[in-house]
C-alpha cells in the first residue's frame, strides 16, 4: 500500500480509444510516478498515437500496445520494452538510448535512426533508411533485427552497432533476395548482416562485401536464437537461420571521405 | 507639446459643449493652430442605440458618390436611419473635408457580432473609399475636429448646441506629422475616445502589433494606434482594465521582481503577451467610453468611464480635480480653474498610474 | 606541412637586431613557420595564416607579417583568389574546405541602415541613471491572456477578483538581448566552451551547445545553456535533453545552408568522444537532413516529441539557415509547436565550410529577419513564437538593428571567439588553432585560459549591453520590447527601392 491508502500497482490497463498523444503520454508517466513497482502498462485500442514511450528511463518495465501506433515509437527512451501487436508508423526507436522495442509486424521508414543502444526486433519488413545513422559507444550497441526484407538505403551513415535481415516470411520460409539498393551508403562503423546473396550493385558508397566468418556466425547466432523465442519460430526454423550464408556488409573504410576536401589555406 | 482636458459628471448631468471649447482654449498656448478636437458623450440621446459615424469627405463636387458608396458598404450589414452633413458655421476655417454623419443600426442578426463588424467596416471605408475618413463611429457620442484653433473649430462646429454627461478635447501641436484633419484629436474607434499629448516613441512596434490583429493605421499619426489597443485589450482580449492599462504603462522589471508570487505572475505574463502594446515616450492621455469595463478588485459594471494615466517615468503633465459630481483631467490647471474656478481637490496623479472614473450609480 | 605552389599569401619577417632568438615563436607558431636554425630563426611564410600568435607572444616585438605583395597580373575577372583555387584543386580533385563566415564582398545592409535619435519632440532618456529595461523572454507566448473573476469576501464585502487563468508555457529569461551561438565542443575546444559558459552565467545569458553534446565539466552551467539536436543525434539523450534550459533542433547553418557537417576522426578525442557518445577517432558525420524529417511535417513531429520527451518543459527552438523561401519555413515552424525560430544569415560563421557553399549560398541576415517578422505578422503568430537572429553579427549596433527590424534577440559566434583570442584566421577545421580554440591538442588547449577567456567574453556582452542602452535611450525608449519590429526608427542610406522594401525601411530623409 501507498501512503494515500491506493494500492500499488504492478500492471495497470490504458484504452486508449479517441485519446490524443498528449494525454496518453502524459497518463502513462502519472502512472509510472504513481507505481514505483510497476512491471507493465497494456495500452488498448492505439491508433496513431506519437511518441508512445518518449524518454522514458525505467528498466524492468513493458509496455504492451495494441494497435497501430504512431511515429517515433520509443524515441529517446532508455530501459523499458514496447511490445506492439500491430505495424508501426515512421522511425520507432529514433535515437534510442537503451531498452528493446518488439514489433509483432512491420517498421515503417527510418527505423531505428540514430538509435544508440538497446535492440529493435521486427518480425515483418521495414521502410527506407532503417537503421540510418545507428552509432554504438562503450557499452551501448544498438541492434536492429528484420524478420523479413529492408528496403533501400538500409544502415545509411552507419556508424556502429549491428543491423540483421533475417529474409523469411512470418511462416519462416525464404523470401528470395533482397532487392534492397543503396544498401550501407556512407557507413563508416558497425556490421550489416543480410541472408542470402547481395550485389556490390546493391551497396552504397562506401560500403564493402567482407568475408562472413564462423565468428560472425558466433555473434549473430543469439540474435537469431532471440529473434526465434520472441516470435515463436519452431527449431527448424532457427537452425535453417543459423546454418545460412550470410552477407556481411562493413565499412571500406573508417574514413570513407577523408579525401574528399582540400584545405583552402592560403 | 499639446494640451489636453476632459471632464465627466459622475452623475451624469448634461452640460453644454461651450465649457470644454472654453478650457481647451486656454490651453491653446499648447497647440499651434493646426488641430483641434473634441468629443462629447451623450449628445445624441435621440439616437442613443444607433452607431454615429461621422466621415469626412473630400470637399469635391462630386462627394456625393462618396456617400453613396459608403451607404453601400453600411448596407451590407444594417440600415442608415439618417444621414446629413454636420451642421457648421460658414466663414471660420478653410473648409477641407465636408464632415457628414450616419446613424446607423445593423441587421438584428448581427447584434452579437456589431462591434466587431463595425470597427471592419471602418477599417473598409478608411483602407478602401478614396476620400472617407471615418473620425468617430461610436453610440450616442461624437467627435469633432479640424485644422484651426480651439475656438475657431468650437464656432465651426456649433459646440454649445451640443449637451453631454462627458467632454475631452485636445490642442494639437503637430510635430511629426503633417496637420491635416483626421489628424487631429481626439482619436475614436467604437466608443473608445482618445487624447493624447506626446510622442509614442514605440509607434512602430505598435503599429505592426495592431495591424497584426487587422488594425489599418490610415490617420498617419500616433495617436490612432492608442485608441486601437485599448478596443484591442479591453473589448476584444477583455483584460481587467486596470492590467490592460499595465500592458500599456508597465510596471518596470524591478518592482515585479519584488511583488508577491501571484500578482507578479500576472505582471510577468502581461509583459511577455503584451510587448507589442507598450507606450513607451512621453505621453500623458485622457481614454473615453461609455463600455462595460472590469475593474482590478472590482465587479463587472456597464458605465461611463474617463481614464487618465502618464508614461511610466512621466515625461508629460497630467492634473487631476475634482468638484462636486465633476472630475477634471488636464494638462494644466488653469485651464480647469477657467471653467470651475472653486475645486474641491487638485493632484497629480503617479506615473504610469492610471486614474479610473465611473458614474455613480 | 603545407605545401603550397602558388606565392605565400604573408610574408613573415623576423629583425634580427631585436630577435634575442628565444625561440618563443617556434613553440607558439602550431603551423610550422619557424625554426632555429644554429644562429637565427628560419621562416616559412607559405605556412603563415596571419593569426598573429607569434606576433603576440614575442618579447621583443621582432616579427612583422605583412602581405606579400609578390605581383599576379591584374585581371578583373581572374583575380588571384580564383586562380589559386584552380590551382589547388586541379592538383587535389577536391572540394576546397574553408572556415569563418562568406569571405565574398557582397553587401552588408547593416552597414547601410542608420538609427533615429530624439530632438525635442520626446526627450532622450539618460540609462545611467534612469530605467533602462532589456530583459527579454524567448519562448512561446499566448495571442491574449485570459482572467477569470473569483468572488472573494474582504471586509465583509464580497468582490470579484480578477485572477489569471492562462498559463504561458516555459520560456528562457535574458538580462540582454545578446545569446553565445552554438559552436559545438569539438568544433571548439573544452576551454572556450568553459569560457563561454562561465560568461553566459554572469552576464544573464544563454550559450548553445552546438550538435557536440554537454562536456560533464559544464553542468553546473547548465541552467545557462542551449542543448542542441542536429541530425547527428551526437550526445542526446534523454539526461541531456533535461540538463539544459532550452533545446534547439538544427536544421540548418547560414555558413553552410542545405549540407550537414563532419567532424573528423582526428579531432574526435577522448573526451570529444564521451560528450558525443561515440567511438574515440571515429567520423562525426551530421547527413545534410534530419532523416526523420523529410517535410514540415515532420520537423513538427520532432518538435512534439521532444516536447513529449521533456514533458512539455523544455522550450525548442528551430534553427533554420536563411535561404530564399525562409519566412515561409519559419511560418511552418512558428505554428508547429516551436517557441522559438533561429535565422542564421550567410554570413555567419563556421569552423568548416565547402568554400562554395561558405561564399555563395544564402542571403542577408538583415533581408531574412525583416522577411520572417512581416510574414509572422501577416499570418497573425509573430507575438506567439520568438525570433532569435544570427550570422555575422558583429557589434552593439548590428544587435539593436537586428531588434529593429524584428528580432527578439541575437546569437552571435565569431564575435565571441575574437573576444577569445581568434584573429579570424580561417583555419579552424586543421585542429590547428594557435589559439587553443578551435583545436583538442591539449598543449594548445591549455594556452587559454578560462578565468581570462570568459573575462573577456563577459566584457564584451557587458560593453554592448551598455552600448544598446545607450541607443535606446537616445532613441526615448526605455524598454527593448518597444523597439522590437520599430522599423520606423531605421532609415536606409545608399539602398535602392526594392532593397528599402525587403527591408520595411524608409530612405533617410523620409
Amino acid at each position: 500500500m501507498s501512503k494515500n491508502g491506493e494500492e500499488e500497482k504492478r500492471e495497470v490497463i490504458i484504452d486508449a480509444k479517441d485519446m490524443g498523444y498528449r494525454e496518453l503520454n502524459e497518463k502513462i508517466h502519472e502512472v509510472i510516478d504513481k507505481n514505483p513497482k510497476l512491471k507493465k502498462i497494456i495500452l488498448k485500442n492505439v491508433l496513431g498515437q506519437r511518441f508512445i514511450g518518449n524518454g522514458i528511463e525505467k528498466e524492468d518495465l513493458t509496455i504492451e500496445i495494441y494497435g497501430v501506433p504512431g511515429g517515433d515509437l520509443g524515441m529517446f527512451m532508455s530501459g523499458p520494452t514496447i511490445i506492439v501487436y500491430g505495424n508501426t508508423d515512421h522511425a520507432p526507436g529514433n535515437t534510442m538510448d537503451d531498452g528493446t522495442i518488439i514489433i509483432h509486424g512491420n517498421g515503417g521508414d527510418v527505423t531505428g535512426h540514430s538509435m544508440r543502444g538497446g535492440r529493435i526486433f521486427v518480425r515483418d519488413n521495414v521502410g527506407y533508411r532503417s537503421g540510418i545513422h545507428m552509432k554504438e559507444y562503450m557499452d551501448k550497441f544498438p541492434v536492429l533485427v528484420i524478420g523479413g526484407t529492408a528496403k533501400d538505403f538500409l544502415g545509411e551513415y552507419m556508424a556502429g552497432g549491428l543491423i540483421l535481415v533475417l529474409n523469411i516470411d512470418s511462416e519462416g520460409d525464404d523470401l528470395g533476395k533482397i532487392k534492397g539498393k543503396m544498401i550501407g551508403t556512407g557507413i563508416h562503423g558497425g556490421t550489416i548482416y543480410i541472408r542470402g546473396e547481395i550485389d556490390n550493385s546493391q551497396l552504397g558508397v562506401a560500403a564493402d562485401i567482407k568475408e562472413f566468418t564462423e565468428e560472425d556466425r558466433k555473434k549473430i547466432k543469439i540474435y537469431i536464437e532471440k529473434f526465434c523465442s520472441i516470435f515463436n519460430l519452431g527449431d527448424e526454423v532457427k537452425k535453417k537461420l543459423i546454418e545460412s550464408q550470410y552477407t556481411k556488409i562493413a565499412p571500406i573504410s573508417k574514413r570513407p571521405f577523408g579525401r574528399l576536401y582540400t584545405q583552402d589555406l592560403r | 507639446m499639446c494640451g489636453i482636458i476632459g471632464f465627466i459628471s459622475k452623475k451624469k448631468r448634461l452640460i453644454s459643449g461651450d465649457k470644454i471649447a472654453m478650457a481647451l482654449d486656454s490651453l491653446k498656448e499648447r497647440g499651434n493652430g493646426q488641430g483641434s478636437g473634441y468629443v462629447g458623450y451623450g449628445i445624441y440621446p435621440k439616437y442613443k442605440d444607433s452607431y454615429a459615424l461621422h466621415i469626412f469627405l473630400n470637399n469635391t463636387p462630386d462627394y456625393y458618390e462618396i456617400i453613396s458608396k459608403i451607404k453601400n458598404t453600411l448596407e451590407k450589414y444594417g440600415k442608415v436611419i439618417k444621414d446629413e452633413e454636420i451642421p457648421t458655421n460658414g466663414g471660420i476655417l478653410k473648409k477641407e473635408f465636408i464632415p457628414w454623419r450616419f446613424f446607423y443600426d445593423f441587421h438584428p442578426s448581427y447584434r452579437d457580432i456589431e462591434n466587431d463588424l463595425m470597427v471592419n467596416i471602418v477599417m473598409e471605408i478608411n483602407d478602401k473609399i478614396d476620400g472617407a475618413f471615418v473620425f468617430s463611429s461610436g453610440k450616442n457620442l461624437g467627435v469633432f475636429k479640424a485644422s484651426g484653433w480651439p475656438k475657431e473649430v468650437a464656432e465651426f462646429y456649433k459646440l454649445d448646441q451640443y449637451k453631454g454627461y462627458m467632454w475631452l478635447a485636445h490642442a494639437r501641436y503637430p510635430t511629426n506629422t503633417k496637420g491635416w484633419w483626421g489628424g487631429a484629436h481626439p482619436f475614436n474607434i467604437l466608443n473608445w475616445s482618445v487624447v493624447h499629448n506626446g510622442e509614442i516613441t514605440s509607434y512602430g512596434t505598435n503599429k505592426r502589433y495592431v495591424e497584426s490583429f487587422g488594425y489599418k493605421c490610415r490617420m498617419l499619426t500616433d495617436t490612432e494606434v492608442v485608441a486601437y489597443i485599448f478596443d484591442l485589450l479591453i473589448r476584444k482580449h477583455k483584460l481587467p482594465v486596470e492590467y490592460a492599462l499595465s500592458a500599456i504603462a508597465p510596471k518596470f522589471w524591478k518592482e515585479i521582481d519584488l511583488m508577491e508570487e501571484d500578482e507578479r505572475k500576472i505582471h510577468e505574463s502581461i509583459r511577455m503577451t503584451y510587448g507589442g502594446a507598450v507606450l513607451n515616450g512621453p505621453f500623458a492621455i485622457i481614454v473615453g467610453t461609455h463600455e462595460g469595463m472590469v475593474f482590478m478588485n472590482g465587479d463587472v459594471e456597464k458605465n461611463n468611464t474617463m481614464i487618465g494615466i502618464t508614461d511610466r517615468i512621466k515625461l508629460r503633465p497630467l492634473v487631476v480635480a475634482e468638484k462636486d459630481d465633476l472630475l477634471f483631467v488636464s494638462s494644466e490647471e488653469a485651464a480647469i480653474r477657467r471653467i470651475c474656478p472653486e475645486l474641491d481637490k487638485v493632484e497629480m496623479p503617479d506615473a504610469g498610474m492610471p486614474v479610473i472614473v465611473k458614474m455613480e450609480k | 606541412m603545407i605545401p603550397s605552389t602558388v606565392p605565400p599569401k604573408y610574408k613573415v619577417e623576423i629583425n634580427s637586431n631585436r630577435c634575442m632568438l628565444c625561440e618563443r615563436c617556434v613553440r607558439e607558431c602550431s603551423w610550422g613557420v619557424y625554426r632555429r636554425d644554429r644562429n637565427k630563426i628560419v621562416t616559412y611564410s607559405n605556412r603563415c595564416g596571419a593569426c598573429q600568435r607569434c606576433v603576440a607572444m614575442c618579447p621583443r616585438d621582432a616579427i612583422t607579417i605583412e602581405k606579400n605583395l609578390t605581383c599576379w597580373r591584374d585581371h578583373p575577372l581572374w583575380t588571384r583568389e580564383v586562380r589559386e583555387d584552380i590551382i589547388n584543386q586541379s592538383r587535389t580533385g577536391c572540394i576546397l574546405l574553408s572556415g569563418m563566415g562568406n569571405a565574398k564582398e557582397l553587401p552588408t545592409y547593416f552597414d547601410n541602415i542608420v538609427l533615429d535619435a530624439c530632438q525635442v519632440t520626446n526627450p532622450s532618456i539618460d540609462p545611467l541613471r534612469e530605467p533602462m529595461e532589456l530583459r527579454t523572454y524567448i519562448g512561446k507566448k499566448p495571442k491574449k491572456l485570459e482572467f477569470e473573476y473569483i468572488e472573494e469576501e474582504i471586509d465583509g464585502k464580497k468582490i470579484k477578483k480578477a485572477k489569471l487563468k492562462t498559463n504561458i508555457a516555459p520560456n528562457i529569461k535574458l538580462e540582454t538581448p545578446i545569446m553565445i551561438a552554438h559552436m559545438s565542443y569539438g568544433a571548439l575546444s573544452l576551454n572556450s566552451h568553459l569560457a563561454m559558459a562561465k560568461a553566459a552565467k554572469e552576464c544573464g545569458t544563454f550559450m548553445g551547445t552546438g550538435e557536440g553534446g554537454l562536456h560533464r565539466d559544464l553542468y553546473p552551467y547548465a541552467n545557462h545553456i542551449i542543448t542542441q539536436i542536429a541530425s547527428g543525434r551526437f550526445g542526446v539523450n534523454e539526461d541531456y535533453l533535461m540538463k539544459g534550459a532550452a533545446i534547439e533542433i538544427k536544421i540548418g547553418q547560414g555558413s553552410k545552408p542545405g549540407i550537414g557537417g563532419h567532424l573528423p576522426g582526428e579531432k574526435v578525442s577522448a573526451e570529444v568522444s564521451m560528450t558525443r557518445m561515440i567511438p574515440e577517432g571515429s567520423d562525426a558525420i551530421s547527413p545534410a537532413p534530419h532523416h526523420d524529417i523529410y517535410s514540415i511535417e515532420d520537423l513538427a513531429q520532432l518538435v512534439r516529441s521532444l516536447k513529449e520527451a521533456t514533458r512539455w518543459k523544455m522550450p525548442v527552438f528551430v534553427k533554420i539557415a536563411a535561404v530564399h523561401n525562409v519566412a515561409a519555413i519559419a511560418n511552418g515552424i512558428a505554428t508547429s509547436d516551436a517557441d522559438a525560430v533561429v535565422i542564421d544569415g550567410f554570413k555567419g560563421g563556421t569552423g568548416a565550410a565547402p568554400k562554395v557553399f561558405r561564399d555563395n549560398v544564402g542571403i542577408p541576415i538583415e533581408l531574412a529577419i525583416a522577411a520572417v517578422d512581416q510574414r509572422l505578422r501577416e499570418e497573425g503568430v509573430r507575438n506567439e513564437v520568438s525570433i532569435i537572429a544570427s550570422g555575422g553579427i558583429r557589434n552593439s549596433a548590428d544587435v539593436f538593428k537586428s531588434i529593429a527590424l524584428g528580432a527578439d534577440a541575437v546569437y552571435i559566434g565569431t564575435a565571441v571567439m575574437v573576444a577569445l583570442g581568434c584573429r579570424v584566421c580561417g583555419r579552424c577545421y586543421t585542429g590547428q588553432c594557435a589559439w587553443g580554440i578551435a583545436t583538442q591538442k591539449p598543449e594548445l588547449v591549455n594556452r587559454l585560459d578560462v578565468e581570462e577567456g570568459a573575462n573577456r567574453v563577459a566584457n564584451l556582452i557587458k560593453a554592448w549591453t551598455l552600448e544598446i542602452k545607450e541607443l535606446l535611450g537616445a532613441a526615448g525608449i526605455n524598454s527593448i520590447e518597444s523597439l522590437r519590429g520599430n522599423r520606423d526608427r531605421l532609415r536606409g542610406i545608399g539602398l535602392n527601392n526594392v532593397e528599402l522594401e525587403a527591408l520595411g525601411i524608409k530612405h533617410a530623409g523620409f
